[in-house]
């Protein structure tokens, strides 16, 4: 790295021409809406959401699955731990072997974590997953066969 | 300006790698869209786009002189992805009602603008001299290159999830939740995978990681310099170049993980109610980081831009050496976008829940194990 200034530079010249491109993209399609085209025309079926072609039930700003935020809550965690893995990823021929069994130690605590989470059902995406959920053939309704 | 003592030539020369990474990247993409739809054409035994091309019947000399070519198919196809633009910027730019506005316009920003931002530390190729100076062909070659990848790539989560949300409709709600619960739990495994690698390396910067394979069989000398193609990455770091490969088709919601957009349960997913260009930025935004991907995983595991010969050349003309070395860089990242095509059009998709636990209760363990391992080796 003879410059770092230079490669500073570099980057934030690269960074500026993405952000310039995006945003005249955007612009672009503004104006070609507005100016151009004049296609746009508000009536109430047009400007809802797509649901299928049926009357929209209720609004989208809704509940959504509580494991969601549990995956965004462990992902903080692991991500701080790979944050904290960094510093050791840097030195880590220097601290040597007493390094490494601190490392493991930690990795180790964060293991425990990850297993009692996946015991708790972190992962457990429906209920259908026990055993006692029927089979799909027997859950399905007998289809009509002499039509 | 002149506080960071910079001088102009030095900042005039750094401004060829800048504009020929952002020019050859946004060069590229159109063809892949057209590549993508060859391929999955090939592998469906179907034709593909073949009408919108420059010579022949249908094609855009027809149209323009009346020159239909002998009526022959030369290339056919091959414009389809300006139709396609010329399309997307002409259809309205459909925002639906109750839509958080703003949030709207900024998510297709998001996800265009993360993939191409990887490219900032991946070295092109190899330096150029022009008397005296050397133009090393890589945007900045920053101290701290690998986080720079990992935290760049971790953007383009907010793409997904701005856009998913700022919608107002339930099957974006859906598709961006997912997709951004999907990334962030394989972001764990890359930024371990990542880690290891450094530690392999020794380095963060992703030119000396190049550096490092640099060694080669070169078939002039007849011998094996230094030791040869196992110094690529991939045969030291085997699993993190396969656990990243993975994580990459996952951070880019490509078959087997499109989760995110998978047609049959949620329409388009995040981007449902996209239209115009707007749609076409996320479908771009998936282009490039398909190839932002590439280069990543080619300088990482397959030696960058260095290729068997190389220091016989750069002895005889420097130049000519860093032109191939740019092309060999250039076939890398095409191999693996081909791969990732090829992928996308053999498997099927995987089960939400499947897509969890392999990340989860397979990926995260393994590297961990990677990161133990390295450290143990290297130590």
């Amino acid at each position: 790295m003879a410059n770092s200034g230079l490669e500073v530079l570099g980057a934030t010249i690269f960074v500026l021409l993405c952000v310039g491109m995006g945003l005249t993209l955007l612009a672009l399609i503004r104006l070609m809406t507005k100016v151009v085209l004049k296609t746009e025309k508000h009536k109430e079926g047009k400007d809802a959401p797509y649901e299928c072609g049926v009357p929209l039930l209720g609004d989208a700003r809704t509940r959504f699955g509580v494991r969601f935020y549990l995956v965004a809550l462990s992902f903080v965690l692991f991500d701080v731990e790979t944050v904290f893995l960094i510093p050791y990823a840097v030195t880590f021929k220097q601290l040597g072997r007493e390094g490494l069994y601190a490392v493991l130690i930690f990795v180790a605590i964060l293991a425990l974590g990850l297993f009692y989470e996946l015991e708790r059902g972190l992962l457990t995406w429906s209920d259908s997953e026990s055993e006692d959920a029927p089979a799909p053939s027997e859950a399905l309704p007998a289809a009509g066969h002499g039509h | 300006m002149l506080s960071l003592g910079l001088d102009a030539s030095a900042v005039g020369w750094k401004l060829l790698p800048v504009l020929l990474v952002f020019g050859a990247v946004l060069a590229v993409v159109p063809l892949l869209v057209y590549l993508e739809r060859k391929v999955c054409a090939w592998i469906q035994n179907r034709v593909g786009p073949n009408r919108v091309g420059l010579l022949g019947p249908d094609g855009l000399a027809q149209g323009v002189l009346g020159f239909s070519g002998g009526g022959k198919r030369i290339l056919g196809g091959l414009l389809q992805p300006l139709a396609d633009a010329i399309k997307l910027i002409s259809k309205e730019d459909f925002i639906p009602a109750q839509a958080d506005k703003f949030l709207f316009s900024l998510a297709p920003f998001f996800a265009l603008l993360p993939p191409f931002l990887t490219f900032v530390v991946v070295p092109v190729g190899a330096d150029l001299t022009f008397g005296g100076t050397t133009v090393p062909l890589i945007v900045a070659d920053l101290g701290v290159g690998m986080l720079w990848v990992l935290s760049v790539s971790s953007l383009a989560a907010y793409g997904v999830q701005l856009g998913g949300w700022a919608s107002n409709s339930k099957f974006s709600l859906l598709g961006g939740v997912r997709a951004t619960a999907q990334m962030i739990s394989y972001e764990i495994t890359m930024g371990l995978v990542l880690l290891s690698v450094f530690m392999h390396y020794d380095s963060l910067s992703l030119r000396e990681i190049v550096q490092a394979q640099a060694t080669y069989f070169d078939p002039l000398l007849g011998r094996l310099a230094a030791n040869g193609l196992g110094s690529w990455g991939v045969w030291h770091q085997p699993l993190a170049a396969l656990l990243f490969v993975i994580c990459a088709f996952a951070e880019n919601n490509r078959l087997p993980f499109d989760m995110p957009e998978c047609e049959a349960e949620l329409v388009g997913g995040y981007h449902t109610e996209y239209s115009s260009m707007k749609f076409g930025m996320f479908f771009q935004g998936e282009y490039i980081a398909m190839l932002a991907m590439g280069a990543v995983i080619s300088t990482l595991f397959f030696g960058g831009w260095h290729y068997p010969g190389y220091a016989s050349v750069a002895a005889a003309s420097p130049n000519l050496a860093a032109l191939i070395s740019l092309a060999v860089l250039g076939a890398k990242v095409m191999i693996f976008v081909l791969f990732q095509m090829w992928v996308r059009w053999t498997l099927p998709r995987f089960r939400y829940d499947q897509v969890m636990e392999l990340g989860w209760k397979v990926l995260i363990p393994l590297a961990l194990v990677n990161l133990v391992v390295t450290a143990l080796v290297n130590l």
